[in-house]
C-alpha cells in the first residue's frame, strides 16, 4: 500500500465533511494509505500573486515541507488547497527572493526550495492508481448518467503552475467520469469561474457567472454536476437558480466503488 | 623576411567613432615583419584599394592585413585588389574590428585595445599563409525543385525557360500545393484554380521539367554544382506510366470513408483516389491505410476495373538518384494545429473552422459543391464572426511569435465574398490591427468595409460557447465602444497563424542551411541576398523562407530562378582552395575524419609506403578529395594523429593567432 | 501620475506592462467584465501610463475573480489578473485601507457558506 501525505484543509472539516470523507474511503479501497500531517493549517483559501506577499504563502510552505520531510507526494482534494499549494510550490522554485524571505522566517531544518510533488486527488487517480486500474475496481457503474464535469479556473489555472492537464481541453475529469461507467458531457463553460468568493459581497455576479455555468451543462444535456471545489459546489447549488444536482467528484466515486449508496435527489 | 602591410579602415565613424584607428595603425607598425601600417576612411573604396594596391607594389608586400568590417563583406574585394597587384589574394587576410569590436563596445580604450590583439592575431597568422590556387570544378545543368507549390512550380518552369532540365520533388500525389486549395485569390478576387491550374499543366508538359509526384528528397550529398540527391518514390500502388486517370477506380472502390485531406477533412474519399480533377500528374493512387486489399489482400476491385492494367499492389517505395548542379528549396507552410487555444472551442464544435477549411466549404469543388454551408447540419449560416491572429504574434510560451502576413487579406475576401454571395448574413472580423501593406491591398480592405459592410471590430474573441440549438455563443471585447460584446453565431472562423512544413527541419539538416527558431529558412542576406541560403547552391523559394502571400511569393520564386540559372550557366565554378589535406606520413588510418565528413570528401587508400632498411609497407591512409571538401574543418578538429590540416586555417595558423591575442 | 505607485504596482505583480499589444483578449474572456468600471485591457494600460490611484479607488479592484482567463489566454503573457491584484493590495495595504473587517464576517454568514469563501475574502479585502 502506497502511502502519501494527505492536506484537507479547512472546508472540508467542516461544510464539506462528504468531500473529504469519500475521498479517504475510496484511497483506502484503492489500496492507497493517506496521512495528514501534524498541526497543519489553513492555506488562506486564495494564492496571494504578488511577489512582495510573504506571510500569506507561510502555511502552504509548511505543509509542502513537512510532506518532504516524510519523503512523500502531497495529496490535496480541495480545488482551493490545491491551487494554492501548487503556486506556492511553482513560486517557490523559481523565484529566489521569495525563497530566500520564506526561508529566513521558517527556519527550517533544511530550506525549502519546491522539492515535493503536489498531487490534486484527481492526478492521483490518473497517474498513480490509473484510470483503467480504477475501472476494474468499480462495483457499480454509473451506466447511463450524463455527468458533466465542472473545473472552474482553480484546477487549471494559471496553467504553467497547475500544469495538471491541458486548461482549454482538459481530460482528467470526463476520463474519470468514463471510468466509473458513466457519460461526460463536455460543455464549453466548464473552465469558467463560478464566481468565487465574491458571493460574500455580489450575489448577483456569483448568480451570473454560476448561471452560465448550469445552464451550459444543462444546455449541452447533463444529468448532473461534479465539482472538486466546496466553493464551486456552493454557488451552484445555491446562486445559479438551476436544479440541476451537483456532487463533489469523491461521492460519486465512492459509489462507484460501492462505498456510497446511490443519490436519490 | 615577410613584408607585410597593414591598413586599418575608419568604416566613417562606424569603426572611428569607438576605435582610436591611428593607435592601432601605430601599435600594429611595431608586429615583426610590418613594413608599412596606416589607416583610411574608407578602404573598400577605390582609392582605399588603390592605397593596398600600391603599397604591395612599392614595398613588395608579402602578407596584407586589412582591420575592417567582416570578411564575409569585403574580403573578396580585397583579394582581388591584391591579385591584381600582383600578390596571391589568400595572402590577404582580415581583423574584423567592426562586427566583433566597435559595433559592440562602448568605451574607446578597451575597443582600441581589443582592435590592436585582432590586428596581431592577423599579421601572426598571415606570417604562415602560403599562395593557394582555386581549383575549377564542373557544373552539373539540371536543378531540382524541393516542393511543387506555386513557389516550387514557378522556380522550376523559369528554369527550364532558361533551357535547363529541372526536376519537381513533391511529396504529395499532385504538384499545385496550397494554392490549389483556394478559393479566390486577393486582391482581385479571380479563381486560385483558373491561374494555377494553367501553371501545373505547362509544368507538366514542359520537355525540361520532370515532376516527381509522392516522392520524398531522402539524401543529399555533394556540393554547389555538384550534388547528389536520393528520392524515394513513394510506392503509389498504380503503374503512373499506364494509369490515364479515368478515375474508374475511384469510383468504384468500396472503401469511401477516408477522411479527404484536399477537402480538410470536411467529407471523404475512396482508398484509391485522385486528389482533385485537375491533379497533376492526374493519376491514381492507393492509401495503403485504408485499401482492404492491401491490409488484409481481401477486395481487388480497382485492380478488375482498370482497363488499362495500372494497379500494382505489389509496388514497393523506389529510390532513384540524380545529379544536381543547384537546388531550391520551395517546402511551403501550414496551418497550426489550435488544440492549445480552445478556449474558440474548435475542437468541440464542427461549426468552428479554420480560415483553410472556409476555403473548401466555399469552393465549389468543395464539400458543399461550392454552397456555403454549416458543417454540422448544412445549414446556411447567418451570423459569422472571423477571429484574427490565432497563434500569431504571441509571446513564446504562447505561439508564433511572428506575423503570419496573409490573414488580414484572405479574411477580408472571405467576409467580402460572404457579403457578396449572401447578403443577408452578417460577418463580423474582431482584429488586433488590420495589416494591409501591399498593392491595392488596403483599398481592398476598405471596400470590405464600405462597399460591403463588414463589421470590422477592434478587439478580441475571448471565449466561445457552442450551445444545443447550434448557436455558437461568441463573447468578445469591443475596445473601441469599451464594452464585452456577446453575440450568437452560426460559424465562427479562425485566422491559423502558418508554420514551415514539418518537412522542412530534416530538409534543412540534409542541406547543411540554416533555419530560424521557427524553422524558417534564413536568407544569406535579410535584404541583399532573399532568395539564396548561406550554402552555395541551394536557394529558397516561397514561405519556406517566411510567410508570404502568392504574389510575393511568386516573385521570390522568379528570383530563385534567376539566382539557379545564373550557377547553372556557368560551366565550371572556382573552388574554394582552403580545403584539408593528409599528411600520410602521420595519418593512422583510423577514419575518424572520414565518419565526422559531412561531405563525403574524405575516402582512404591503400598506399606503398618506403620504412627503414628499405623495406616497404602498405598502409591505409586518408585521402581528400579537394573538389568536393567545404573546407568546414571538421576532419581536422576529429584527427587524433594531427594529420588532417586546413589550407588557409591549418593548425599552426591557428595556434599563431592564439599566441598573438593571448600575449 | 505618481511614480513611486507604479513602481511598487509594477514591482509586486512582477508583470511587464510593456510586452502588451493591446488586442484585448482579455477583456473579451473576462467574466467580471460588466461589473467593471476599468476592465482587464485597461488596468495593464492605466499602470502603464502610471494612473494608479484612479484605480485603486475603483471598485473594479474588488471584481476581479482572480480566475486567471486573462493570464492564462493572453497571447502575449501579460497576466493581467496580477496587476488587478498589485492594485488591489496597494489600496488595502493604505492606513484604513481594509474593505472587510472581521467583525463584518458574522453578518455576511448563511448556513451553507464554505469556510474557504470567508478566508479567500479575508485574503482579498483585507492586510
Amino acid at each position: 500500500m502506497e502511502t502519501f501525505t494527505y492536506y484537507p484543509g479547512c472546508t472540508l472539516r467542516t461544510k464539506a465533511k462528504d468531500l473529504d470523507t469519500y475521498a479517504r474511503a475510496s484511497a483506502e479501497a484503492l489500496g492507497i494509505a493517506l496521512e495528514e500531517p501534524a498541526d497543519w493549517q489553513c492555506c488562506g483559501g486564495a494564492y496571494t500573486t504578488a511577489r512582495d506577499e510573504i506571510a500569506t504563502k507561510l502555511s502552504a510552505v509548511r505543509t509542502l515541507n513537512s510532506a518532504k520531510e516524510q519523503g512523500r507526494a502531497l495529496i490535496t482534494v480541495c480545488s482551493a488547497c490545491h491551487n494554492v499549494i501548487k503556486q506556492t510550490n511553482y513560486d517557490i522554485s523559481r523565484d529566489e527572493d521569495m525563497a530566500m524571505k520564506v526561508n529566513n522566517y521558517l527556519q527550517l531544518p533544511e530550506p525549502y526550495a519546491g522539492e515535493t510533488t503536489v498531487y490534486h486527488y484527481l492526478e492521483m487517480l490518473r497517474d498513480v492508481v490509473g484510470f483503467d486500474k480504477l475501472k476494474e475496481k468499480v462495483v457499480a457503474p454509473l451506466k447511463g448518467v450524463k455527468i458533466a464535469a465542472y473545473y472552474g479556473c482553480l484546477l487549471l489555472r494559471p496553467s504553467a503552475a497547475l500544469a495538471m492537464d491541458d486548461p482549454e481541453n482538459p481530460t482528467i475529469m470526463e476520463d474519470f467520469i468514463r471510468a466509473i461507467g458513466a457519460t461526460p458531457v463536455i460543455y464549453a463553460q466548464r473552465n469558467e469561474c463560478c464566481g468565487g468568493y465574491i458571493t460574500l459581497e455580489d450575489k448577483s455576479q456569483a448568480a451570473k457567472r454560476s448561471g452560465a455555468v448550469m445552464g451550459s451543462a444543462k444546455d449541452q444535456g447533463a444529468d448532473m454536476l461534479i465539482t472538486a471545489c466546496p466553493l464551486c459546489l456552493y454557488n451552484l447549488k445555491k446562486n445559479s437558480g438551476s436544479d440541476l444536482p451537483v456532487y463533489y467528484f469523491t461521492e460519486i466515486l465512492a459509489q462507484a466503488l460501492g462505498l456510497k449508496e446511490g443519490n436519490d435527489e | 623576411m615577410q613584408r607585410i602591410g597593414v591598413f586599418v579602415c575608419h568604416c566613417g565613424t562606424n569603426i572611428a567613432a569607438t576605435v582610436d584607428v591611428k593607435a592601432v595603425a601605430e601599435a600594429l607598425s611595431h608586429e615583426p615583419g610590418v613594413v608599412i601600417s596606416q589607416d583610411y576612411q574608407y578602404m573598400c573604396s577605390e582609392s582605399g584599394q588603390n592605397l593596398v594596391k600600391d603599397a604591395i607594389k612599392e614595398h613588395k608586400l608579402s602578407g596584407v592585413v586589412i582591420c575592417s568590417c567582416s570578411p564575409r563583406m569585403h574580403e573578396n574585394t580585397f583579394r582581388k585588389a591584391a591579385a591584381s597587384a600582383g600578390l596571391n589574394p589568400y595572402l590577404v587576410e582580415i581583423a574584423n574590428i567592426r562586427e566583433q569590436c566597435s559595433w559592440i563596445h562602448k568605451e574607446i580604450a578597451t575597443a582600441t585595445e581589443k582592435a590592436i590583439i585582432l590586428g596581431r592575431a592577423a599579421v601572426a597568422k598571415v606570417h604562415l599563409n602560403t599562395p593557394l590556387t582555386s581549383m575549377e570544378s564542373p557544373v552539373v545543368k539540371r536543378a531540382l525543385v524541393i516542393g511543387g507549390g506555386i513557389a516550387g512550380i514557378q522556380t522550376a518552369l523559369d528554369i527550364a525557360e532558361a533551357g535547363f532540365d529541372v526536376d519537381i520533388v513533391e511529396k504529395k500525389p499532385t504538384i499545385g500545393g496550397k494554392m490549389a486549395q483556394i478559393d479566390k485569390t486577393f486582391p482581385t478576387l479571380d479563381c486560385a484554380a483558373c491561374i494555377l491550374t494553367p501553371k501545373m499543366v505547362e509544368a507538366s508538359q514542359n520537355e525540361h521539367i520532370t515532376i516527381h509526384s509522392f516522392s520524398e528528397v531522402e539524401e543529399v550529398k555533394g556540393f554547389v554544382g555538384n550534388f547528389t540527391v536520393k528520392i524515394r518514390k513513394k510506392a503509389r500502388y498504380v503503374d503512373e506510366t499506364k494509369c490515364t486517370g479515368c478515375g474508374l477506380c475511384t469510383e468504384k472502390c468500396p472503401m469511401k470513408k477516408v477522411p479527404n485531406e484536399f477537402n480538410m477533412g470536411l467529407d471523404n474519399r475512396s482508398a484509391v483516389y485522385i486528389p482533385f480533377a485537375q491533379a497533376v500528374p492526374k493519376v491514381a493512387t492507393i492509401d495503403p491505410n485504408y485499401c482492404m486489399m492491401l491490409k488484409n489482400g481481401k477486395c481487388g476491385v480497382c485492380s478488375k476495373v482498370c482497363s488499362v492494367g495500372a494497379i500494382d499492389y505489389k509496388q514497393e517505395d523506389r529510390i532513384i538518384e540524380e545529379k544536381y548542379g543547384a537546388i531550391v528549396v520551395a517546402t511551403g507552410f501550414d496551418p497550426i494545429k489550435l488544440d492549445k487555444y480552445d478556449e474558440f472551442a474548435y475542437s468541440q464544435c464542427p461549426d468552428v473552422v479554420t480560415s483553410l477549411e472556409l476555403e473548401r466549404l466555399m469552393n465549389a469543388a468543395g464539400p458543399n459543391g461550392g454552397t456555403l454551408l454549416r458543417p454540422s447540419d448544412k445549414t446556411h449560416p447567418h451570423t459569422i464572426v472571423f477571429v484574427q491572429c490565432v497563434g500569431s504574434r504571441c509571446d513564446d510560451s504562447k505561439g508564433k511569435p511572428y506575423c503570419s502576413k496573409i490573414c488580414c487579406m484572405y479574411t477580408a475576401k472571405h467576409a467580402m465574398l460572404i457579403r457578396e454571395k449572401y447578403p443577408d448574413t452578417e460577418v463580423y472580423v474582431f482584429y488586433i490591427d488590420v495589416r494591409t501593406p501591399g498593392k491595392n491591398f488596403d483599398e481592398f480592405y476598405r471596400r470590405a468595409v464600405e462597399q460591403y459592410n463588414v463589421h470590422y471590430i477592434k478587439g478580441m474573441v475571448g471565449k466561445v460557447t457552442p450551445k444545443s440549438d447550434g448557436k455558437i455563443g461568441v463573447q468578445a471585447s469591443d475596445l473601441l465602444s469599451n464594452e464585452q460584446l456577446h453575440i450568437d453565431a452560426d460559424m465562427v472562423v479562425l485566422a491559423a497563424a502558418i508554420e514551415p512544413d514539418k518537412t522542412a527541419r530534416p530538409l534543412a539538416t540534409m542541406l547543411t542551411t540554416q533555419m530560424d527558431t521557427n524553422d524558417f529558412f534564413t536568407e544569406a542576406h535579410p535584404k541583399l541576398r532573399p532568395v539564396e541560403s548561406a550554402t552555395a547552391g541551394i536557394f529558397l523559394s516561397g514561405a519556406c523562407q517566411g510567410p508570404k502571400d502568392i504574389p510575393e511569393t511568386v516573385a521570390q520564386g522568379s528570383a530563385a530562378a534567376a539566382k539557379a540559372i545564373g550557377l547553372l550557366c556557368k560551366n565550371s565554378i572556382t573552388c574554394n582552395p582552403c580545403v584539408a589535406h593528409s599528411d600520410e606520413l602521420k595519418c593512422n588510418g583510423c577514419s575518424s575524419c572520414e565518419k565526422v565528413c559531412p561531405y563525403g570528401a574524405i575516402t582512404y587508400i591503400e598506399k606503398e609506403f618506403r620504412m627503414p632498411d628499405r623495406t616497404t609497407a602498405i598502409r591505409r591512409v586518408a585521402s581528400v578529395n579537394p573538389a568536393v571538401c567545404q573546407g568546414c574543418g571538421a576532419c581536422t578538429v576529429a584527427c587524433p594523429s594531427g594529420a588532417m590540416d586546413l589550407n588557409g586555417f591549418s593548425n599552426s595558423q591557428i595556434m599563431a593567432e592564439v599566441d598573438a591575442i593571448c600575449k | 501620475m505618481n511614480k513611486n505607485l507604479k513602481e511598487q504596482v509594477l514591482r509586486s505583480s512582477g508583470v511587464n506592462v510593456l510586452k502588451c499589444m493591446r488586442c484585448g483578449k482579455c477583456s473579451g474572456t473576462c467574466p467580471s467584465y460588466d461589473e467593471m468600471e476599468y476592465h482587464p485591457h485597461q488596468f495593464v494600460y492605466m499602470v502603464e501610463k502610471g494612473d494608479i490611484e484612479t484605480l485603486m479607488k475603483s471598485e473594479s479592484i474588488y471584481k476581479c475573480l482572480t480566475c486567471f482567463a486573462c493570464v492564462d489566454r493572453c497571447p502575449r503573457g501579460v497576466q493581467p489578473a496580477k496587476v488587478v491584484e498589485a492594485v488591489r493590495l496597494a489600496a488595502v495595504r493604505q492606513q484604513d485601507g481594509n474593505r472587510l473587517s472581521a467583525d463584518q464576517i458574522p453578518s455576511l454568514l448563511d448556513e451553507d457558506l464554505p469556510q474557504q469563501a470567508i478566508v479567500t475574502a479575508m485574503r482579498k479585502y483585507a492586510k
